[in-house]
Formats: C-alpha cells, sequence, structure tokens
C-alpha cells in the first residue's frame, strides 16, 4: 500500500512551548524565559504560539500548581516581543471563565483552544460563542479523544462547530493513540464537519507516536497541528516541532517554518531549560500504555516521594479508575489510598 | 402533628426528588408540583405520588397558595425564571427556598449559618450549588479553627449528573461557588473548579477541600473540628464521607470526601444532586419547626386576584 501524496499541502504549525511546556517546569517558567522563546520562534516563522499557565486560563490554582507570573503578565510581555506570530490561549470550562478570556484578549491573545474532556463538548458553548464574539481564532479541543470512538468524536465536534468553533481538534491527551486511532478519528470529523471547518491534532510522544499520528492527522485531512520545540510538554512531551517540520520538508508538506533556526533553537534555548530530560521515561512510557492524562506524571512522582507508592503504580491504579484531565486532586487522594492498603506508614503533616 | 404545607416548582430531577424527602419529613408536606410541560414525566410522577399539579408555571399555583394553605416553596427551575417566581409567591406570604443559582437572598449551608438566618423572618435563601453545599461546611470547619487566607476546591461530577442548565452556564456554578467560600465558608479568597467526569459506571460525586492557612495549621484543632463538621453534614446527608485527611502540608490542608446520594429518585452516584435536595428539605424544616412553635411568622398569606 502507498503511502497518501501529501506534497503541497499546507499546515499551520501551533506551538505548546509556553502552555503544555509549562507543565514540564511545574509551571515555573520565567517572564524572561518566555519572551527569549516566543522571539525565538517568531524568528522562526513559527505562525502560532500558546501562553499561558499549563491548564490554562484560571490555572492558577492548588490542584494545578502557581506560576511566578499572572496569566495576564505572560500574555502581555509575549505579545510585545512577537512581530508576527498569533498568540494563543487554552481555556478549560470549569477552571477558566469567559471574565479570564476577556482579560487574555485585552492583553493581546487572538486565539484559543476551549478544551473539554471528549464527551463533555456542551460544557463550551458559552465560551466558544464569547471566543467568536471577541473576534478571536477559536478552536474546540477534544482531550483524552482515545477515550471516545470515532462517530462520538465527530458528534462532539459537529457540537463545538455549532457553538461556533472554526476548527476542531483531536488531542492525544494521553499519549495513547496510534496512527490507526489518529485516522479514524480525524476522517470521521472531516465526514462530520462543514468543508470550512477546519481539524487540528494536538499529539503527546508517550508511545513515541507524536510525529507518525501528525502526518496520519494532515493525511486524514488535518490542517493545523500542535507541536513544541524539543518536544517541552507534559508527559513524553508534544509531538517535537522542529523534528515534525524536517519530516514535512521531506514530505512536501508547507509549514513555512525555518527548520534549521529551529533545530538550533531546540538546542540553545529549549533543552538548557528543562528541569529534566522530556523524553519516554517508564513513567511517560505509562502514560502512554495505561491511557492516563500526560500533566500527571509529575503529580505522580511527587505523591511517591511523599506517601512511598511508586508512581507507575499511581498512574495505572487512576487509568483503572477511570481518572480525566483536572482531576490532579485524586492523585494525592488515590496514592493515600494505597499507602494504606499497603500498610505504608503516612505522616498527617509533612 | 401539623407539618408545613409545602410547593415544589419545577418537575425535573431535583423536584422528583424533593417529594421523596419531604415526604420523609415531621413537619414538611408535599401538596403541589408545579411545570410548564403538561406532558413531562416529571408531573405525571407527581400526580401519581398523589400531589396536585399545574402546567401553568407558578401563575398556576398562585390562586391555590391561600385555600391549601402553601407556606414554603422550593424553586428548582433556572435563575431566568426565580427572580419573579419569588416576587410572586412572597407577595402572598410564602417563603422561598432557592436551588438555582440565582442567589437573590442569603446564601445558606445548613451546619454553617442556618440557625442565624431562622432567628430572623428570611423570605428568600439560596442554596448556592452542590459543590457548594458539599465544600463549604469543611472551610468553615478549618477557618472556625484559624483564619484561611484561600480556599479552594475541586468537584467531581458524574457526567450522567449534570443537566442541560449547569452545562450551559458552567461559569455561573465557577463564580456563585467561589463567592460563598468566602461569604459562608470564611476564608478570604475562594476558588471553585468543576470537573465532569464520564466513566462507566458513573463515580460518586468527589470533593476535594483544600484550604491555605495564615500561621501555621493546628493540626489536632483542625482534624478534630472537621470530624465533628462531618458528622453534623452526615445527620442530613449519611452518604457524606471522608475518604482521605485532613493531610497538612505546611500550610495547606487538605480534605478528600465523597457523597453517596440516597437513591430516592436519583441514583447513588448523583450525591451532588441529593445534598441539595437534602440540604434543602433540612433548611426549610428548620423555618417550619420555628413556624410551628409561633416563633417566627410568615406574613398573612392573601387571597390571589381571580
Amino acid at each position: 500500500m502507498n503511502f497518501p501524496d501529501l506534497k503541497g499541502r499546507k499546515v499551520l504549525i501551533h506551538d505548546m512551548c509556553l502552555r503544555d511546556g509549562m507543565h514540564a517546569k511545574r509551571e515555573q517558567i520565567s517572564l524572561e524565559q518566555m519572551v527569549k522563546v516566543a522571539t525565538a520562534l517568531d524568528a522562526a516563522g513559527v505562525p502560532m504560539l500558546q501562553v499561558t499557565h499549563g491548564a490554562g486560563l484560571g490555572g492558577n490554582s492548588i490542584q494545578h500548581g502557581f506560576a511566578p507570573h499572572s496569566n495576564e503578565a505572560y500574555i502581555s510581555a509575549v505579545a510585545a516581543a512577537v512581530k508576527r506570530a498569533t498568540l494563543s490561549v487554552l481555556l478549560i470550562p470549569g477552571l477558566g471563565t469567559m471574565r479570564e478570556l476577556d482579560s487574555a484578549f485585552q492583553c493581546g491573545a487572538r486565539s484559543v483552544h476551549v478544551a473539554t474532556h471528549c464527551t463533555e463538548a456542551d460544557t463550551a458553548q458559552q465560551h466558544i460563542a464569547y471566543g467568536r464574539k471577541l473576534g478571536m481564532d477559536t478552536s474546540g479541543f477534544l482531550m483524552m479523544a482515545h477515550l471516545n470512538s470515532p462517530e462520538g468524536i465527530a458528534a462532539q465536534g459537529r457540537l463545538m462547530e455549532s457553538y461556533g468553533a472554526q476548527t476542531v481538534y483531536v488531542t492525544d491527551s494521553a499519549g495513547y493513540m496510534l496512527p490507526g486511532d489518529v485516522t479514524a478519528r480525524i476522517a470521521a470529523l472531516r465526514d462530520a464537519l462543514k468543508p470550512e471547518t477546519e481539524i487540528g491534532f494536538h499529539g503527546h510522544h508517550n508511545m513515541g507516536m507524536g510525529i507518525a499520528n501528525s502526518i496520519a492527522a494532515i493525511a486524514a485531512g488535518a490542517s493545523r497541528t500542535d507541536a513544541s520545540v524539543a518536544g517541552l510538554g507534559a508527559g513524553a512531551g508534544n509531538t517535537p516541532l522542529e523534528v515534525f517540520v524536517a519530516v514535512c520538508e521531506r514530505m512536501g508538506i508547507e509549514t513555512g517554518c525555518d527548520l534549521f533556526a529551529l533545530m538550533d533553537m531546540a538546542e540553545d534555548i529549549i533543552v538548557p531549560m528543562m528541569d529534566h530530560m522530556v523524553r519516554v521515561t517508564r513513567e511517560a512510557l505509562t502514560l502512554g500504555f495505561a491511557g492516563v492524562y500526560s500533566t500527571f506524571l509529575l503529580h505522580a512522582k511527587r505523591a511517591e516521594a511523599r506517601y512511598g507508592v511508586p508512581a507507575r503504580d499511581i498512574l495505572v491504579e487512576l487509568g483503572r479508575r477511570k481518572m480525566i484531565g483536572g482531576q490532579e486532586d485524586m492523585i494525592e487522594d488515590t496514592a493515600l489510598t494505597m499507602a494504606r492498603e499497603r500498610g505504608i506508614a503516612v505522616s498527617r503533616a509533612a | 402533628m401539623a407539618k408545613i404545607r409545602c410547593a415544589l416548582i419545577g418537575s425535573g430531577n431535583i423536584g422528583t426528588d424533593l417529594i421523596y424527602k419531604l415526604r420523609r419529613s415531621d413537619v414538611l408536606e408535599p401538596v403541589w408540583m408545579v411545570g410548564i410541560d403538561p406532558d413531562s414525566e416529571g408531573l405525571k410522577r407527581a400526580a401519581a405520588m398523589g400531589l396536585k399539579t399545574t402546567a401553568a408555571g407558578v401563575d398556576g399555583l398562585l390562586p391555590h397558595v391561600a385555600t391549601d394553605h402553601i407556606q414554603i416553596a422550593f424553586d428548582a427551575t433556572s435563575a431566568y425564571v426565580h427572580a419573579e417566581n419569588s416576587r410572586k409567591l412572597n407577595a402572598l406570604g410564602v417563603m422561598m427556598i432557592d436551588l438555582t443559582p440565582a442567589a437573590i437572598g442569603p446564601l445558606c449551608v445548613p451546619p454553617v449559618n442556618l440557625k442565624q438566618h431562622t432567628a430572623k423572618l428570611e423570605m428568600n435563601v439560596n442554596m448556592i450549588s452542590c459543590a457548594g453545599q458539599a465544600t463549604i461546611p469543611i472551610v468553615h470547619a478549618v477557618s472556625r479553627v484559624q483564619s484561611v487566607e484561600y480556599a479552594e476546591i475541586v468537584a467531581t461530577l458524574a457526567s450522567k449528573s449534570i443537566g442541560p442548565g449547569t452545562r450551559a452556564n458552567l461559569d455561573e456554578f465557577t463564580y456563585t461557588t467561589s463567592d460563598a467560600l468566602v461569604a459562608v465558608g470564611g476564608a478570604r479568597r475562594g476558588k471553585a473548579l468543576a470537573v465532569i467526569n464520564p466513566a462507566e459506571p458513573p463515580m460518586i460525586m468527589r470533593n476535594t477541600i483544600y484550604c491555605l492557612t495564615d500561621d501555621a495549621p493546628d493540626v489536632e484543632k483542625i482534624t478534630e473540628s472537621v470530624l465533628a463538621m462531618i458528622g453534623e453534614v452526615q445527620t442530613y446527608v449519611p452518604g457524606y464521607k471522608l475518604v482521605n485527611g485532613p493531610v497538612f502540608d505546611g500550610k495547606r490542608v487538605a480534605v478528600f470526601m465523597e457523597v453517596a446520594g440516597l437513591g430516592d429518585y436519583l441514583p447513588t452516584y448523583a450525591g451532588n444532586l441529593d445534598i441539595m435536595t437534602a440540604a434543602a428539605t433540612r433548611t426549610a424544616e428548620m423555618f417550619a419547626e420555628e413556624i410551628l412553635a409561633g416563633t417566627l411568622k410568615l406574613p398573612a398569606p392573601q387571597e390571589a386576584l381571580a
């Protein structure tokens, strides 16, 4: 069988270093680092970049960690630094609100991913509509997409389109999907949505499938790809952006990005920023293998350190209990319960 | 013993579950169910359970308020119509228990501030939100021991238990609950997070309560206060259960709770809906006891104009 010829196809690349990458940095990216990364992305011709707390607008919390600066401060600093790129934000209803979207827009954000779990699109109606009312490029972002069938994803995508979403994303939050899973979901969406509605894919590299999945998405009709330079993101990171651009160049897919500038940026700016090497570690592979939300990784490692239950065991249990994005509180809860069951003495106060 | 006669407005899940709760009460009696759709399941069920029904909205109830001696009404419709419902019924001397996010009247969490509201006549009290009812008692249990700079709660709800109204207005839920963590819980700042989980079989409602205290938390006193408060909530919500905690990490206090419903009309996983109907019933009972004892007097009901 021949792989489809994608020569001449255009794909809009959306960098995630300064949003999903916040997770890999325990939300601790400085304003100076944000400006430096955004400036380099802009110079390399990356057309879209996302800037917020890892959990998006409203993300500063005990549940998701506190960044050193407000979302407004980050967005304003980056908006002043970039010349060409469009700034986007993440908004998860139930955490972020329209007030915060309004404030992000005032600071210079012009695009928004409105994210829900892959079966709960109808919690995003007011936020998608509000993004459009502000004149923002508005995407619906269906997280943990492996937990819904292709038909289910198509139905949820149609809902988001009906609220005003101009793009619908298949989001592989757990890095669980294989190319066939991606193809089936994107193709179902392509059949269900209006021709003018775009489709995006957001991958995580937990099973090493970030690039292959993103290419499968394009072959099935996607025209937007989320990625991050050097993969800086939750779990084993996002689809590594510079690698993806190299593959696109070889295949004749047009990205408009400067490959060598991105290679230099990965090596000289992003890798030195990493607190740990973002790669397919034992725990990250467990996320992909068990279908667990990538952001849970560092929380589970913290719980292991405090309660003496291995992170891998906690992650597998979270998968078994069908926990989804946003339930970070259940990591400590699960670790406490497992420690009790295993007879590990836990002190109430740390 | 005489009972206070009640009307239920809104014939959905909440209204129907309230029938069960009120029928068990020693001081309340469900008499009327008000809906807007004559073909609705809720109205048919209410009629089958012996209630008088109208599909003409609150206006269909008004002519019967005096003759049927209705003194308390529960509104489980929506924030948009609550104000008008409340105005019409208050004018006839009927007290309103508001289960919508409208929050016209004072916010009420039974074990925290109900006594203060029953001490004087309130013609409209608001029940905040399910997450508020499930978490504010714990925030208060910490803040009555020592000052809380910030309270944050995470409510995880089974997808099947969340109706279209809440889904379409998630921001309202967030704002109402966040504000109540401060106004009733006693924290200086508050933030509420909601997660909707579609797992099958449906998961039981979970609530995590975080408090940041100003000074190092007193582990013994806070633990004792939290456990005592859980006991108080259990008197009207038996499925209110501590899963883990309180655990202390620096100035952070964390309590991990689960709320199972009674399974009256709503399945047990829908602890979020059950805690609202149970809290509303508990609130109405406290007022009803005062009214029956003669310590609280509602304005005399007037005949509705024909």
